[in-house]
Parts: structure tokens; sequence; C-alpha cells
């Protein structure tokens, strides 16, 4: 199956007011009224999954996905807890968030799966699904809001979830339950005097809703940051949810917005908003933050080039592990620029005169890679050898990442994936000392995509490097 | 009646992980252990205070974080499952334990004299969060003292680490007036870090100790900085100190529970005790006792 796509988004308040006591007050009550148009809406829609992106659920490993089809409890908020309990018993999608997790994984995220029996669902996303899937017929998934994600983090988040709504053919709910203006008066008040905080604040509520009335969500999320600064005290980082929310929609400004309710939650700025994906027939962009497919950044933070080592290895001093090996190695040169050739200054100089790849119809042609740094020319996990000759102890998974690494590079430099590589030969220097570790990383890496591949024992490469493979890419259409 | 005192205050973190390697009953995964320094450093601790007669344990957590004034635990008895929801692979531990209702009304109440925005909580579904659990088990496994928790106002995020002290200073007071008025003998825990810079991955066994270390030399530094003011007795230096090293340490006493200690203990002049530090996903963590009743001259 294939084709889904997001039906509708919402951002949606994670006060317990608007289920405990929307009586107490009249902005409340709209608040709840709204949650219930919402929850119609989505029935309407005949969505089959809601997905939360909640504020109210942090997380510092990674980013974490409830997989636990049937969660209850008793939720009590720790600052609202006289207004009462709200037991629950949600359906959850674990299928779609064991998907989720492998598809986080595939574009360089830190994810996990959670089922535990207990595990404490958030006061926000509590308060979402009680009010907009009453009846628990729709499953839903939960999605950690992460401490550390910034926007190309958080943008590819949204894009591993697309993957699996289309994968599996989803008429999926995008829903951030999210404040605006998140200040709270930091006395107890009476309901009657519920107000916004401040006129900064509503200004700013003022200003968000215009934006997305219009349906300019990623005028919103590139805001972001600004946002933050302006109206939100630092519970989480940054006004993230937009981020997400905005990639889950393409990251348009064309869609169709609808306030359905804009009022204060003790104080904090409350709102239940509709995105209809339909263009609005307005302009697009605005700004031009870049976009991202894949994550990047640096979560590795506990692993050792030499994690593997054996005890001999263990005693090399770490700053010998990663030598720049144009020092003794063979001249670098400028890849060279025939028609059809793919370059990239991600990728290491060449030792001669080739280019890194080259197309031809629709299939591209790597040259041999191997592991050596873009600009630093360091080899990770060692050189296997100084400069004259001497074996060196040296790390062949740590190579062989940084062959896989610098292969993606390139292929992404053609407009490529990895998922289309179809063809590799591989070349050790040691085929007995270093087969299993190149093997073990090739099965997370690779592997995981299933090129054909061929591995051959060789005398020597022309730096000290251990492995080098040659690739073979069916370019998308 | 006697007139109530604090016999001793101690800096006790809370990383779930501490009670992850313990393997209690009470927790449901296992490990392997892990994190002995610290451990073991509790284990100091409850030995150093094992010769001392006390009514209860009031103890500080940042992990109950209340936006809306400070609040108190307000029903006799709690039990229930505690899961930690950034680490619910460690920590999923069965509480079972008792408050000092009297003692927190007490304090409750000096509190909202001296103008502090207060709060009972007497909602019988409440669950206890995971860092009273975890400091209170490696405290008192035995569970055998009542406890007063008392919640983490987050007045850093609201306005300032200078507004959250000068709160925490006020509650200090009155919580030491109204351990005082009570004729009790106490015990005063922060379950707080102190740096604060997490790792943001796991190693495929949490308690892999070849990956366990400080997240850079700076936290390790403001971490010593801070400890060896503990230690030679200079706990004002702390508090003045409190704003750069809650904002350059990422310091977890953002929560208020080292500036409430000090303020409670009336700023100690003595020397603290280090009984154990270790780092735990990177964070930087101290088991420090203040032994209060060895200086009550020089304190009366």
């Amino acid at each position: 199956m294939s084709g889904g796509e997001v039906v509708a988004s919402f951002v949606v308040p994670v006060h317990p007011h608007t289920v405990l006591t929307p009586d107490r007050n009249a902005g409340w009550r709209r608040l709840r009224d709204a949650f219930d148009e919402a929850a119609q809406t989505i029935r309407e829609l005949e969505a089959d999954l809601i997905i939360i992106y909640s504020t109210t659920w942090p997380s510092i490993i990674g980013h974490q996905i409830q997989a636990d089809p049937n969660p209850e409890w008793v939720m009590v908020d720790h600052d609202f807890h006289d207004l009462g309990s709200i037991p629950y018993s949600f359906n959850i999608d674990a299928e779609f968030a064991h998907a989720w997790d492998e598809a986080n994984q595939k574009r360089g995220l830190q994810s996990r799966c959670v089922n535990y029996k207990g595990f404490p669902i958030d006061v926000g996303s509590v308060v979402a699904l009680t009010l907009l899937n009453p009846d628990n017929r729709i499953p839903a998934v939960i999605v950690s809001s992460n401490m550390y994600a910034n926007r190309s983090e958080t943008t590819v988040l949204a894009k591993s979830c697309l993957d699996v709504v289309e994968a599996q053919g989803r008429r999926a709910v995008a829903v951030t339950a999210m404040s605006l203006s998140n200040r709270m008066f930091t006395d107890f008040i009476a309901p009657e005097d519920d107000k916004i905080h401040s006129l900064k604040d509503d200004e700013w509520n003022q200003k968000i809703l215009e934006f997305l009335g219009q349906g300019r969500l990623e005028d919103v999320g590139q805001l972001s940051r600004t946002i933050h600064q302006q109206i939100r005290v630092q519970k989480v980082v940054a006004f993230k949810p937009m981020w997400w929310l905005s990639a889950m929609n393409g990251n348009r400004n064309d869609l169709t917005g609808r306030i359905m309710a804009y009022e204060a939650i003790h104080g904090a700025g409350c709102a239940v908003v509709h995105i209809d994906p339909a263009s609005s027939g307005v302009g697009d962009k605005e700004y031009d933050e870049d976009d991202v497919e894949y994550y990047h950044g640096e979560r590795d933070v506990l692993d050792t080039v030499d994690d593997n080592a054996d005890e001999t290895e263990a005693t090399t001093p770490l700053l010998e592990v990663e030598t720049n090996a144009a020092e003794s190695g063979p001249t670098l040169w400028e890849p060279t620029d025939a028609e059809g050739s793919v370059n990239t200054a991600a990728a290491p100089k060449p030792v001669g005169a080739y280019p890194h790849a080259r197309r031809v119809g629709n299939m591209l042609f790597l040259s041999g890679v191997g592991p050596r740094q873009p600009g630093t020319n360091a080899i990770p996990g060692g050189p296997i050898h100084d400069g004259d000759g001497e074996p060196l102890p040296y790390d062949i998974k740590a190579q062989t990442h940084a062959v896989v690494n610098n292969v993606k590079r390139i292929v992404e430099e053609a407009g490529a994936t990895m998922e289309n590589v179809v063809d590799v030969t591989t070349f050790l220097v040691d085929m007995k000392r270093d087969f299993q570790g190149y093997n073990e990383v090739w099965a997370e890496t690779l592997g995981k995509v299933g090129p054909t591949r061929t591995t051959l024992a060789i005398d020597a490469l022309p730096t000290p490097i251990a492995v080098e493979m040659k690739v073979i890419v069916h370019m998308p259409e | 009646m006697a007139k109530g005192k604090i016999v001793a205050g101690c800096l006790a973190p809370h990383p779930p992980h501490l009670v992850y390697a313990e393997n209690p009953p009470q927790n449901e995964p296992v490990a392997e252990g892990g994190w002995e320094q610290l451990r073991w450093g509790y284990e100091r601790l409850r030995a150093s205070l094992a010769h001392l007669e006390y009514d209860a344990i009031v103890l500080l957590s940042p992990h109950w974080q209340t936006y809306v004034g400070t609040h108190f635990l307000g029903l006799d008895h709690f039990k229930g499952l505690s899961v930690d929801p950034i680490f619910p692979n460690l920590f999923r531990y069965h509480y079972d334990m008792n408050v000092d209702v009297g003692l927190a009304t007490a304090i409750h109440d000096e509190a909202e004299a001296a103008g502090l925005p207060v709060k009972m909580m007497e909602n019988p579904d409440f669950r206890v969060d995971y860092g009273t659990i975890t400091t209170g088990h490696l405290f008192n496994p035995d569970w055998d003292k009542p406890l007063v928790v008392i919640s983490s106002n987050r007045s850093t995020a609201y306005y300032s680490v200078e507004v959250m002290q000068e709160i925490m200073i006020e509650l200090g007071k009155a919580t030491r007036k109204a351990i005082e008025a009570s004729g009790k003998r106490v015990v005063v825990l922060a379950s707080n870090s102190l740096s604060h810079r997490h790792f943001t991955t796991e190693s495929d066994v949490p308690e892999d100790m070849s990956k366990e270390h400080i997240t850079s030399h700076a936290m390790h530094l403001w971490d010593m900085r801070m400890i060896e003011y503990m230690r030679s007795g200079q706990a004002q230096r702390i508090l003045d100190e409190m704003p750069e090293f809650t904002e350059q340490a990422i310091a977890e006493s953002d929560g208020g529970g080292l500036s409430w200690l000090l303020s409670t203990l009336d700023v100690p002049k003595y020397p603290a005790i280090l009984h154990g530090y270790g780092t735990i996903i990177g964070t930087g963590n101290a088991v420090v006792e203040w032994p209060c009743h060895a200086h009550e001259v020089s304190e009366a």
C-alpha cells in the first residue's frame, strides 16, 4: 500500500482545564467546544491515525515513541492536581510506532519505542487524545519533544513520520500539543480572572494566529526561534512543535488555516487551530531556511573510535587514532570534471586525476572510496601503517563507517540516496583480520539497503587504509 | 515541647540509574551494577547518619515541577508505580511511602505567612515523581521514615536564577522555622545534580562504565569549584555564584533545591562531608552531608 497523506493538522492546548473544568471559565468552554468540533472534523475526514507531538513529554536520549497498544492509568497534573484526575485508556498503533522508529533511524535520528505498563503519558497527550478521539476509534501514536533537538533534527523527525504514513497509505491527522505564549501566572488566580499574561504575549499570539489563519505554517516555523525568545518560558528548547508540524505539511505557506478558538489558561496563550492541506492560493515561502532530509548532527557522543579494539590496540594513544594520511601518502588531486562528473567538497580529494563519480544515463559510477576525511584527510580508526611502513593498530569498523559516510556524501551530491545503491565491490587489505568487523558495519548500513556485493582481498591501497569501496548507483527518476 | 532541629542536610541526587544499578526488589529492570562511586557514596552517607535519631525527612525534588507556586504532598500515604518518562528502561519502581502531613502543613503555613504562593497536594491519584522516589530510596531504602515532599517551583524559567534564589531562601527560612516549631528532629535533602548537560545517546548496556564521563572539562571545573566550597564551609559563596554556576554548568540547581537546602541550614559555615562524586550520562553528581548535629554549639 502507498500514497498516504496528512489529511488535517491541529494545534491544541495542553492544560487539563478543558477536560476537567471547562465550565468554570467562558474561555475554557470555548476551547473545549473547539476541541469537540475538531474531533468531529477528524471523524468526518475518516482519518485512520492521529499523530501527537507533545511538548509536555520531554526526552533526552533521542526521540521516544509510545508503543504500548493500550496504555492505561490515571493522569494527575503536577500543578493543577486540585482540578481532578483524568483516567485514560488509549488505542495506540504500535505497528506504526515501530515503523516510525525504524524510519527515524534510517534518517540518522536517535530513536526508540517505549512500551511499559504504567508509563506516565504526559498531560498534553492525555488532553489531546481524550478530547480529539473520545471513543478511541482512531489509533494514535505519540512522540516526545527532545530537549536538545534543533530545527533540522525536528524536521527530519517529521519526514521519517511521513515516510511511514506514505508507506502504510494512512489518512493521518498531525497534532501538536502546545501553548502559544506559555507564561502562566505564578500565583493562584480565580477562574474568572484568567487572561493572557501580558499584552506583549497577546500581540505575539495574535500575530502567530494571523499567520496560521492564512495557512503560512512554514513562516511560523521559521519564526520559531524569535517567537520563543519573545513569549516563551524556557520549558522546552525553542518553539519547535511548529518545525515538526510544518514539515508534516511539506513546509508550505499556502495551506488553509482556521482559528477555532484562542483563549487564556492560567495566563498561557491557548488556541485550537485547524490546518487543512488544501491550497489557499496565497503565496508560498517568504523565508528560506534550508530543507533537510537526513540528520547529520552529532549524537554518538559515547562512542570512541577504538571501541572494539583488542588489548594491544586499547593502549594506543587516542591522538594516534586519527592521522593525516597526506603527511606520508600520495599527492592529492583536484577531482576532474569531464561531462557527467559529480564532485563534492564533502568527500576526500582523489589521489589521482579522476572524479568522485560520473553519471552515464541513469547510472552513477563512483571511483573507489576510502575512509579519509574531507578537509583534514584524517583516517578514522587510524592508518594501517606509519610513514616507514611499520604496521599500526587500527579499527576496521571505524574505517568502514567512514567509507560508507563518504559514499553517502557523493551519492547525495549526485541527487540520489543510499537506497539507490545497487552494487558494491569492496577491497580489504587484510581479509582474515578485517572481514568480520567490516561485515558487521555493512549489515548495519548498506546491508539494510540491499545492494549486491563482492569483497576482494588485495595487497595494498594507495593510502594507509584498510578498506575501499567501488559503488554503482541506479539514479532515481 | 523541645525545640525541633535539623540533624543533617544533604545534597542527594536522584538519577534513576543509581536505583537501577542497586537492583532493589521494588524496581523492575535488572542491572549488572554501575555508578559505584555514587552508590558507595550513598552507603557512606547512610553509615554516617546511622547513629542519629530523627523523625522525618524533608525533601525538595526538581522533578515535581510546579509553575504556579510551591506544592507539598498532603496525604498520609502514597503507593504506586513510578516510571521515569525519560529512562523507562531503567526505572519502574513500585513505591510505598508515608508522609508527615503535619510537618508538611506547618512548612506550607510558614511559607504562606512569608508571602509565598503555596498549595497542599491532596489528590489521591497523584503519582509521586521519580526524583523523590529515587532520592527517597537511596537515602533510606527501608522507607521507615515519613517524608515531607516539596515541589520545585520553576521561577528560574519565569524570572531568573536570582529571583529563584530569593524565593528559595525564603522557603528555606520558612522550612527551618516550621521544623524548629514542630519539636521534631529532621533531615533535609536537596535532590539535585550539579552540572547537568546530558549525553544524548545511551550505550547498549546503560551501566557500561567505560562510556561514563563528564560531558566537558568546563562542567568538571564548575562541579569541583562548588564541591570545594562545600568542603571548605563556604556555603555563602555557593549562593553568590549560583547564577553563573546554574547558567554555565546548565546545573540542576535551577530547580532551587540547593539554594533551599543551604537556606534551610542557615547558610552553614562549617565544612560539608563529600561522600561521593560521579557522573551519570555525563551529568555531575555529588553526595554531600552537612553534619548539623556536630555543629550545634556553633550554630546556637
